[in-house]
């Protein structure tokens, strides 16, 4: 497979994705958007997607957004038959019976945070020769924006609503990159919508690197159904996440750790509450510990960061 | 013919495990994954050195689960490969959901199974609790006695699983310490044979770069019930398919393979039906009671699924007597599912009587004499009319 090189401006882009229009997904769609700039990205690759929105939407039988391979099996298993196609692919283009190309296991929160977890890191643990990418719209939307491993505090999911008692969810998100790149793989990043150049060339290094090993990427995809905001929000949504510092764009290269967008002067957490249902509620005055929660959360995860950054080669 | 068919042949002396890895390797697959449990363990610990070793050139996969075993089998075989995983007990049962996916995708997957009781409480030995629980999976069930039928089966099982009138997965069952730790001689082919017997995988779903399509859709209330049908008709096709790879087989290695395997049944007015490593047992006791003038024989399933129904309603219509052995319970059914399909396969122009035995559970022994006893006990049951429900044999109380 041939190298990718970043690009730099959108015309470097092919004009047409291999994500076509016509499927279901909802107007403002952060997962959608994921899927059309990965197939921007890579000129061709296998996508096997694990149930969820993108899986449900897009391939309704008899039709399929996708022109390129693309395979689904089960919810939690989109790692493992990923690695079994790569080997294949490996073996059977060593003796001329197929043509190798890279594959992208895509999946949402629920399937990479929860159910698929054990599975994901078998694949990274083992080095397969995947891609990995997350679309995190932080709960169980398919099924009804239910509370995952990768909803933020004080989330109003419908299994975490806020309540009189208790206000969302009491949990922080876990911290999935950490996990990630603990598996000591080449390559892990984080990457959202609104920064689209980044996201585009952090998905061919990902590639590029997947003929190392695995290569992870973390994708926040605004989902505004479920979190409740006017559609056409979306990007605006995924910049806040950026600019609050409540989603920080970094990656980790051959273990060390580097911040892609440093936010100075962070826009305050309160903003980005506010354009979203699913946590507008934070801002009512008797749910403040929980918004305090939140937010001494978030300096200190940015503070993390930055010390890991500094620290080296630490993972 | 033997003769020249044993010259296309070499003895061997393996466990059941070892013979089927050996068969797998044989079978030249392309991909392999699994995860070690017992008392399967040994064939993946078999292939595996086979691959380090150099004498495979197939790719390994040491997954962390057994649902990811068989979801990267799934990933090689939709990506062209052949592929092969193995497992037992627990790992069959956490494999559940992908088994039906396998089926359902139509993917000519090989996977050996040695069979083995399921929690609660935990038990390593064998019975047929797991192997019965993927009934309805839509696989085809093969069930070896020991291990010439089992590696036999093996390589059988690549051949009709990818056969495009198929298409669907196999699996290959065989008693879990009795058969997959005992050392026995067997005849395996030599490789060239068996190379020639199988080819490279050609058929079935693939991903191709060239050619991008989408599989596992979503298939709702006007499409799913056809892709249901369409499989359902896969595993008709398989009865004629199997029959063919059975005559082929036999004409490279001079052993005929039929679905039932009957012993002593032309003139048998009281039949024994077991499953397994038990059928030899049953055999050694039908033998003995031929010898005190019963009227016995011996019928050993070796093809479940697809259910033999034609074979099965010649042959089972014949007697008076059926005693079925099952090393399974079903709380709460009528009877155990080999009684069931029985049963249903005779309804309702029989006048034979059927009684149940459940037996073996959790690997608790079953001797000559012990199948002696079911027999008579069986018998005196069956003419008294006294076969409502089935009988427990060899557990305390009884």
């Amino acid at each position: 497979m041939s190298k990718l090189n970043p690009v730099s401006k959108i015309s470097d882009l092919p004009e047409e994705s291999k994500f076509r229009p016509g499927h279901r997904l909802c107007a403002g769609c952060g997962p959608a958007i994921t899927a059309k700039i990965i197939t921007l990205a890579v000129p061709e690759a296998i996508i096997v997607n694990a149930t969820g929105c993108v899986e449900v939407g897009t391939t309704i039988y008899p039709y399929s957004a996708w022109k390129t391979p693309w395979v689904h099996v089960l919810f939690q298993n989109n790692a493992p038959v990923a690695s079994g196609i790569a080997a294949a692919l490996e073996k059977l283009s060593a003796e001329g019976r197929a043509r190798k190309i890279p594959v992208i296991a895509l999946g949402g929160d629920g399937a990479t945070f929860d159910i698929g977890l054990g599975a994901i890191s078998g694949a990274l643990e083992r080095l397969d020769k995947i891609i990995y990418l997350c679309y995190d719209n932080c709960a169980y939307m398919n099924t009804g924006i239910q509370r995952s491993g990768a909803s933020i505090l004080g989330a109003a999911t419908t299994t975490s609503p806020a309540g009189k008692v208790i206000p969302g969810k009491q949990e922080n998100k876990k911290d999935l990159i950490a996990i990630v790149a603990s598996h000591h793989i080449p390559y892990a990043a984080t990457a959202t919508l609104w920064l689209w150049r980044d996201m585009v060339n952090k998905i061919r290094k990902a590639v590029n690197y997947s003929e190392q090993g695995p290569a992870f990427l973390h994708v926040l995809a605004p989902c505004q159904f479920g979190w409740r905001y006017d559609p056409y929000l979306t990007i605006k949504v995924s910049r806040m996440a950026v600019e609050t510092r409540l989603f920080p764009i970094y990656e980790v290269e051959d273990g060390q750790l580097r911040i892609n967008y440093r936010v100075s002067k962070p826009t305050p957490v309160e903003e980005y509450l506010k354009i979203q249902r699913m946590m507008r509620h934070l801002l009512d005055p008797k749910n403040a510990e929980t918004l305090q929660r939140l937010k001494d959360w978030v300096e200190w995860n940015w503070q993390r960061l930055e010390n890991l950054e500094k620290a080296g080669r630490v993972f | 013919m033997m003769t020249q068919a044993l010259a296309r042949q070499h003895r061997i002396a393996l466990t059941g495990n070892d013979a089927v890895a050996y068969a797998v390797k044989q079978a030249n697959v392309d991909v392999i994954s699994a995860y070690p449990i017992t008392p399967q363990t040994f064939v993946v610990e078999t292939l595996s050195r086979y691959v380090n070793d150099g004498e495979l050139n197939a790719k390994f996969i040491n997954v962390e689960s057994e649902h990811s075993a068989l979801s990267a089998v799934i990933g090689a075989s939709l990506a062209g490969a052949r592929a092969f995983t193995a497992t037992a007990s627990q790992g069959l049962a956490y494999m559940w959901e992908a088994l039906y996916a396998a089926s359902g995708l139509r993917l000519p997957i090989v996977m050996a199974l040695a069979a083995r009781a399921l929690s609660a409480p935990i038990n390593i030995h064998n019975d047929h609790s797991d192997f019965f629980g993927m009934r309805d999976a839509g696989w085809i069930m093969f069930n070896g006695e020991e291990a010439q039928e089992t590696y036999d089966l093996t390589i059988m099982a690549f051949k009709i699983a990818e056969d495009p009138r198929v298409l669907l997965p196999v699996v290959v069952s065989y008693d879990g310490f009795i058969v997959s730790h005992a050392i026995t001689n067997f005849y395996a082919l030599n490789d060239d044979v068996v190379k020639e017997f199988l080819g490279v995988r050609t058929t079935g779903p693939r991903i191709d770069p060239d050619n991008p399509r989408t599989f596992g859709v979503l298939a709702l209330q006007d499409s799913y019930f056809e892709f249901k049908r369409q499989q359902y008709e896969a595993m008709e096709n398989a009865r004629q398919v199997i029959k063919e790879v059975f005559q082929k087989y036999e004409e490279i290695s001079g052993r005929k393979y039929t679905p039932l395997k009957e012993y002593m049944t032309s003139d048998a007015e009281t039949c024994i039906v077991a499953m397994g490593s038990t059928v030899g047992t049953a055999r050694h006791a039908v033998k003995t009671l031929r010898e005190k003038g019963e009227k016995a024989g011996v019928v050993g399933i070796l093809q479940y699924r697809p259910w033999p129904t034609k074979e099965a309603e010649q042959l089972f219509s014949r007697f008076k007597r059926i005693i079925i052995m099952e090393k399974v319970m079903s709380p709460g059914a009528r009877a155990g599912p080999v009684y069931e399909d029985i049963t249903a396969t005779l309804y309702p122009n029989h006048n034979v009587k059927m009684i149940d035995y459940i037996y073996g559970l959790g690997g608790r022994d079953i001797s000559a004499q012990g199948v002696i006893e079911i027999y008579k006990q069986g018998k005196e049951l069956a003419d008294k009319g006294k076969t409502d429900k089935p009988c427990f044999y060899g557990v305390r109380g009884e």
